[in-house]
């Protein structure tokens, strides 16, 4: 269309006024976009937190809600925190945040049980965020495959939620694509290798001097 | 506009006019200056030797002597606001115009400095405030839309930025301090929407920032088409230092701003157009050093990256141990020190939890044992009100930036973002204090059972196995690209039932220690080669 407009996108709307109240209903859209599409912006969703902060009135607690189970989705990154920082206490003492407050303790301490009853108990908050179990179990295997070279059948059970043949389905899943081995008939997973179950890994950085350090004396030796 | 070219002026530390020190009663510091009567109406009377500064601060400021305005700004001013001014106001700008050709950016600028004097020594009434924001509107819209052709010393500009947000985060806890308004106070602030408003003072902040393009500048300046840096933002050839130095400091400004409002990640992101290892622009005044890592090690502590926190603050302390005496001068000492005190207790906190001694330089780890070394243990301990008492001591002067709710009973909400952060880093702590206990059992071990190390910590085995878990994610880092790090001091993986604890042995860095002797070893070469031998 010559002559149209072209549409910004939110990350640039954020960029150019991050300190704007008049774009706020456009990211709480934007919120409920994220929902539905499965896709994630921190940077748009503490920019709404702050406009928040700045006229506390137009505080939507059904947005924010929504806001923090997609950063409970981010983990083990820490945009719940991040986002709990700009949230009025007073808030916080009320639900959903309570509850909200409580599954990411259970994730950030991995007590991956506990919080598994907990979601059970919750469900109307986190269904309507679609993706919410898959993430988890990715943030659980993540936490494991840095902890665990062998680990027991039992154990990723616990972490992701998942038992008898639907375990079954998704191990064989996990051999097939994802490196993953199974010793002692099916009763110990054997994880891939990184650096951090397997330090032998990780690079010396003991033997090696970074060229930066080492540009440092060209001018000596010039 | 006054300065609008036209004067060729001179580089900064270029000629020198020494008319001004020939002056006596500059030259030996106003010892002979009476201090004036109490009672004495310092607003509407101006003595002879504020005459002679205003006179000629205006004639450096048009001759853009960067050297002789420094002077005076951080000197003479000084001096002057001790031996006069102690406890009172400088005279009005009105007073003084006359002697400065009326000239409308000098006014802007004295009464920043007047205001500046105000908050430093008496208490601001509501009315000041409000006047004061309007000088710095004014200020700002001048420099952003006019064309101001001056060059001022970075440490008057930073003091300008600085101040500029201290005097809003004080506003915000002085509006919150409901109860402790007068009626007529109330009636004033409901006027006063648009003062000190979060939102008009970091759009200011953006708007130095774009207007002076100054984030292309550094961009710029990495492929070497522009200097910035090397010049310490002054400009050589006729132009003007005020719109960038501003922009740039504005930088550091948003940082600080962030941080006030609980929002690390975004204060952060701020930050990253200036490399804080390299040296920059902020290095050249320490007040502005100070605050930058201050803040960026703050940031980075609530954000759990605990490694870049003790590094930044390792680097300053050391900065600061190393140059204290050349500040004891300083309009700033009593600040640097404060911020130093705060900073060995912010560093304090993250040895604890996230022990890496071996980080920390040897003078600032003995000053730090010293100040801090029993409550270290007992935050080691994990004994909470440790971690309470430092982390209250030291932490940003939070703002809730919302205006108040007039309606509502009057209550005081001053304490509400202190209690918050508060809130939230100690529930962080409680959630980490199985980690130093963990900690201690894995350094005696290479390997060990999950059933004997569960007995050793008196734990059942599921337990033990939870906290295994979190151990490993609370000691890894993500990074802003994604990437994960472990910052973790002793490192350990399970395999079945063993625990198979990392070979954590130091290896030491022959390489870094010989590059830092052969600079220094040419340091040397080079002082000797500029000894003159008579």
């Amino acid at each position: 269309m010559p002559g149209a407009q072209v549409p910004i996108t939110i990350e640039q709307l954020v960029a150019l006024n991050p300190y704007n109240p008049d774009i706020l209903p456009d990211l709480e859209n934007y919120v409920e976009e994220q929902v539905v599409t499965q896709t994630y912006s921190l940077d748009a969703n503490l920019c709404l937190l702050r406009l928040y902060q700045f006229q506390p009135a137009r505080l939507d607690v059904r947005i924010v809600a929504r806001m923090l189970v997609k950063a409970l989705m981010a983990l083990p990154a820490t945009d719940f925190n991040l986002c709990m920082f700009l949230i009025p206490e007073r808030l916080q003492m009320e639900e959903p945040f309570l509850t909200l407050a409580t599954l990411a303790h259970f994730l950030e301490t991995a007590h991956f049980r506990e919080f598994w009853d907990e979601a059970n108990r919750n469900r109307d908050i986190l269904e309507v965020v679609p993706g919410f179990e898959q993430a988890i179990q990715g943030y659980a295997i993540h936490v494991l495959s840095i902890t665990y070279q062998r680990l027991p059948r039992s154990i990723l059970a616990e972490a992701i939620n998942v038992e008898g043949l639907s375990l079954d389905k998704f191990l064989e899943y996990q051999v097939n694509n994802n490196g993953w081995t199974l010793e002692k008939g099916g009763q110990l997973v054997v994880l891939p290798a990184n650096e951090d179950n397997h330090p032998v890994l990780r690079k010396s950085s003991a033997d090696s001097i970074p060229l930066e350090h080492v540009a440092r004396l060209f001018p000596v030796l010039g | 506009m006054a300065y609008d070219a036209g004067y060729g002026g001179r580089d900064y530390g270029g000629g020198y006019d020494d008319s001004y020190d020939d002056r006596p009663e500059f030259r030996d510091g106003f010892r002979d200056l009476q201090p004036p009567e109490p009672g004495f109406d310092s607003m509407n009377y101006v003595p002879d030797v504020v005459k002679s500064f205003v006179v000629y601060l205006y004639r450096h400021i048009r001759e853009k002597n960067v050297y002789e305005i420094h002077q005076m700004y951080e000197g003479s001013f000084q001096k002057l606001s001790e031996r006069l001014f102690k406890q009172s106001y400088w005279p009005a700008v009105e007073m003084i115009a006359p002697y400065v050709e009326n000239d409308h950016v000098f006014c802007l600028l004295y009464k920043e400095m007047w205001f500046r004097h105000l908050y430093a020594r008496l208490q601001p009434t509501l009315e000041q405030r409000c006047d004061s924001w309007d000088n710095y509107c004014n200020l700002f819209q001048v420099i952003l839309h006019g064309n101001v052709n001056m060059q001022l010393p970075n440490q008057w500009l930073w003091d300008m930025v600085d101040e500029f947000i201290y005097q809003f985060q004080s506003f915000c806890q002085y509006r919150a301090k409901l109860k402790q308004r007068t009626d007529h106070e109330l009636a004033l602030l409901k006027q006063v929407d648009e003062v000190w408003n979060v939102i008009g003072v970091m759009n200011y902040l953006q708007a130095l920032i774009e207007k002076s393009m100054i984030l292309q500048i550094l961009d710029e300046e990495k492929d070497g088409n522009v200097t910035f840096t090397a010049t310490d933002g002054y400009d050589y050839h006729g132009g003007t230092n005020v719109l960038k130095v501003l922009g740039y400091f504005s930088i550091v400004g948003l940082l600080r701003v962030h941080c006030l409002l609980g929002d690390y990640q975004s204060g952060l992101r701020a930050l990253s157009p200036i490399d804080i290892n390299q040296p920059g622009v902020f290095n050249t005044v320490i007040g502005c050093q100070i605050t930058t890592i201050y803040y960026y090690g703050f940031a980075n502590l609530m954000l759990r990256r605990y490694l870049d926190a003790i590094k930044s603050f390792n680097q300053v302390l050391l900065y600061i141990f190393k140059t204290k005496q050349y500040h004891q001068r300083s309009s700033q000492y009593d600040q640097i020190l404060k911020k130093n005190e705060q900073m060995y207790a912010l560093l304090a906190i993250c040895l604890s939890l996230c022990p890496h001694p071996k980080l920390v330089e040897e003078n600032v780890n003995n000053l730090l044992r010293e100040k801090y070394g029993e409550k270290m243990l007992r935050m080691q301990r994990s004994e909470e009100a440790i971690f309470d008492e430092l982390f209250s001591f030291s932490c940003p002067k939070f703002i809730t930036p919302s205006l108040p709710n007039y309606n509502e009973p009057l209550v005081n909400f001053n304490q509400d973002a202190y209690r918050l952060q508060l809130k939230l880093f100690l529930s962080e702590v409680r959630q980490q204090q199985l980690l130093s206990g963990i900690r201690s059992f894995l350094k005696l071990y290479t390997t060990i059972s999950i059933s004997k190390l569960a007995s050793f910590m008196d734990v059942n085995e599921p337990t033990l196995r939870v906290a295994l878990l979190m151990y490993k994610h609370k000691t890894h880092v993500i990074n802003d690209d994604g990437s994960v790090l472990s910052n973790a001091d002793v490192d350990f993986y399970v395999a079945d039932d063993m625990v198979h604890i990392a070979d954590t042995k130091v290896t030491k860095h022959f390489g870094d220690y010989f590059i830092q002797h052969i600079s220094k070893f040419d340091e040397i070469i080079n002082d000797l080669d500029q000894v003159q031998l008579e």
